[in-house]
């Protein structure tokens, strides 16, 4: 059994809605509530689900971007949740992020060298020649050519931003990788590159990946395992196979039977989801899908499902599936 | 041989919709003009659904302004080539002509419900704006049939949605407006530019099945312009493949799905990850195949196919000149020297 690198429990993020100066905020968007999740040496542990459930505040707040509002965060067994930034700074160097947006994550004033080479500066003192040649090796690493140091990111193509992105994460040589949406701001054809490239360095350097997406054909092709968000709580957690196979929560069922595939003739039964994602600030009361759920019971309405495991490995937050 | 599949259309029907022959646009730049849209040549056949798919920059979106002639004249315009719509060619009807037409015989969807609404207009005032203008309806009578197409497109109580502004309706919402908008005339052709790539997957399929119903009920032919091959698949009749201006592929779905004929278009079919592949034992987390390098500028011009740099087929012929696209059977045509037969 491995060490787990992270362990998330019971994570909450809220943010209060001051509605005017002088009066206490009322009212907060539970933006997460309630996660737990821990990611082991060389897995990558996939966050999915729509806009607004909360995956993108969770992966921010793994890495206390945001200060989370309660919850325990655990990297390499040390709890970082409560540290102070000036504490934190050492564990920092341990768990890197990779942004959306490859135009405006990297500084567009800074040479590629000096984007790669600004954690390490930070960190460790490095004479400047082999400083570059490090950077050059990380250039290497991620498949663009060393030459290109001195140029800025406008010359960079998307897919080539993102591999910059990726070289700069990996620089101080993380246990953790955060991913959020890497690769959907990129074209089809370049997808593929930047996604084989994760694997690939994934499989040298043995990193951790909390990859979150929307993407459930990319989720399904580079996951161990997977967590199903619903406004701010995991609904459901498996490994890819049996989540991909077999979806146990009405809403995970919901969510794979509405992503369209590339397959023509294979016309599924789809059952459409009515209805949008409710408000994260006036949630729906008991199980929070209850009021899109097509199997909701009255009990539902009332009590919130807990997460529980029903095999080794494979968790769901649902009444239905806890009665059979 | 491949068999025409049931969507695709039978030798003697009526003649096209919208057809457009050799359109090029081009946009005007310091550094000289650039051309976004190459001679390009597309049926939209009567009550069909075209999807017309590439990469950004390909020219699939430029190509959607330039049949509703919505390129600001100083930036851009068509400089060839011509479009033509019942008895009009659109490349260069006059303003009032097209004035006529959008919103009424042609309308479209954009891709961003966020900010293709007017913030401060109600929404069933931006919905009887094109009845009053067009079908010259009174404000009541108007206001009567937006109400009734915001209950077609399926939001609950449509009297009371008519009279809110786009920033209380949810993104799903707002696009249903959209479609209400771009329906309410009962358009002959609706362009449909990426309607979905903003929305959430659950949201994204309620969208395309109501598209597909309205456009049964209203007779209307779809140009959906999209780079989601999983959307093509479920929603498409027949495929234009764009790459770099120029259509370099185009047929039944099912057959440029099942064998694509260009190079690109089978590298783009090959490069997405599929569903399914976790039950595929062994195949999951390999490495998928991918097209190597990236999409061309179309500043950089080039004599000869503009994939020729990334593909692996590519031969000295494909560097010299540019393949024209030829006719194959069954409706397909491809523009490539070595295209896939086999």
């Amino acid at each position: 059994m491995h060490d787990a690198v992270i362990e998330v429990t019971d994570l909450k993020k809220h943010f209060p809605i001051q509605r005017n100066l002088f009066t206490k905020a009322t009212q907060a968007v539970h933006a997460v509530d309630g996660v737990t999740f821990s990611i082991q040496e060389g897995e990558t542990l996939c966050l999915v689900g729509e806009s607004g459930c909360g995956k993108s505040t969770a992966a921010r707040t793994v890495l206390r971007l945001l200060e989370p509002t309660s919850g325990t965060i655990r990297l390499k067994g040390k709890d970082i949740s409560t540290l102070a930034q000036q504490q934190l700074w050492p564990h920092r160097q341990h768990m890197q992020m990779v942004f959306q947006d490859p135009y405006a994550s990297l500084n567009p004033r800074l040479t590629a060298g000096s984007i790669i080479s600004e954690p390490l500066t930070n960190y460790f003192q490095i004479p400047s020649d082999k400083l570059r040649e490090q950077v050059k090796t990380l250039l290497e690493k991620v498949g663009l050519r060393a030459d290109s140091i001195d140029k800025f990111p406008h010359e960079f193509s998307g897919g080539q931003r993102q591999r910059l992105g990726l070289a700069r994460a990996l620089a101080l040589k993380p246990s953790l990788i955060v991913a959020d949406e890497p690769v959907s701001a990129l074209d089809v054809s370049v997808q593929a590159q930047v996604i084989n490239l994760m694997v690939t360095l994934q499989d040298e350097m043995d990193l951790a990946y909390l990859f979150v997406s929307h993407d459930l054909a990319v989720v399904e092709h580079i996951g161990h395992r997977v967590a199903v968000m619903y406004l701010g709580r995991i609904v459901e957690l498996a490994t890819t196979a049996e989540l991909f196979n077999a979806p146990l929560h009405p809403y995970s069922q919901a969510l794979l039977d509405a992503a369209p595939d590339a397959k023509v003739g294979a016309k599924r039964a789809r059952k459409v989801l009515q209805g949008d994602v409710p408000s994260p600030i006036n949630r729906p009361s008991g199980c929070h899908f209850h009021t899109r759920c097509p199997h909701a019971m009255p009990k539902c309405q009332t009590d919130s499902p807990a997460l529980v495991a029903i095999q080794v490995d494979r968790w769901v937050a649902c009444h239905l599936v806890a009665e059979t | 041989m491949q068999s025409l599949s049931l969507t695709s259309i039978s030798p003697q029907l009526p003649p096209p919709i919208l057809r457009i022959d050799g359109l090029t646009t081009e946009f005007y730049t310091p550094s000289g003009n650039v051309c976004a849209v190459n001679r390009l040549s597309l049926n939209l056949e009567q009550k069909e659904t075209l999807c017309l798919v590439g990469e950004s920059g390909c020219g699939k979106s430029v190509t959607a302004l330039s049949l509703m002639r919505l390129i600001p004249e100083k930036q851009g315009g068509i400089t060839s080539g011509s479009i033509h719509f019942e008895d009009e060619d659109l490349a260069t009807a006059s303003e009032s002509t097209m004035r006529r037409i959008r919103g009424n015989k042609i309308s479209m969807i954009f891709q961003e419900p966020m900010t293709s609404l007017n913030p401060v207009i109600t929404v069933g005032d931006q919905i009887s704006e094109s009845l009053r203008i067009h079908q010259k309806l009174s404000p009541r009578q108007a206001t009567k049939i937006a109400i009734d197409m915001l209950a077609l497109v399926r939001i609950a109580d449509p009297a009371r949605r008519a009279l809110e502004y786009p920033h209380q309706l949810s993104g799903g919402m707002r696009q249903r407006v959209m479609i209400a908008i771009a329906l309410a005339c009962e358009p002959a052709v609706l362009i449909a530019d990426e309607p979905t790539t903003a929305l959430d997957v659950t949201i994204q399929a309620q969208i395309l099945e109501l598209i597909l119903e309205l456009k049964e009920s209203v007779m209307t032919s779809v140009l959906l312009i999209t780079h989601d091959l999983g959307v093509v698949a479920e929603v498409g009749q027949r495929i234009a493949v764009m790459y770099a201006g120029r259509k370099v592929e185009e047929g039944p779905v099912k057959d440029v799905f099942d064998q694509p004929f260009h190079p690109y278009t089978q590298g783009l079919l090959e490069s997405i990850p599929r569903r399914g592949a976790s039950s595929r034992v062994g195949q999951c987390r390999g490495q998928l195949p991918e097209i190597p390098g990236f999409v061309p500028s179309i500043r950089e011009t080039s004599v000869g196919c503009a994939f020729a740099a990334r593909c692996k087929k590519a031969s000295p012929q494909c560097g010299i000149a540019a393949p024209e696209l030829t006719a194959q059977s069954t409706g397909r045509a491809v523009a490539c020297w070595h295209p896939n037969f086999d």
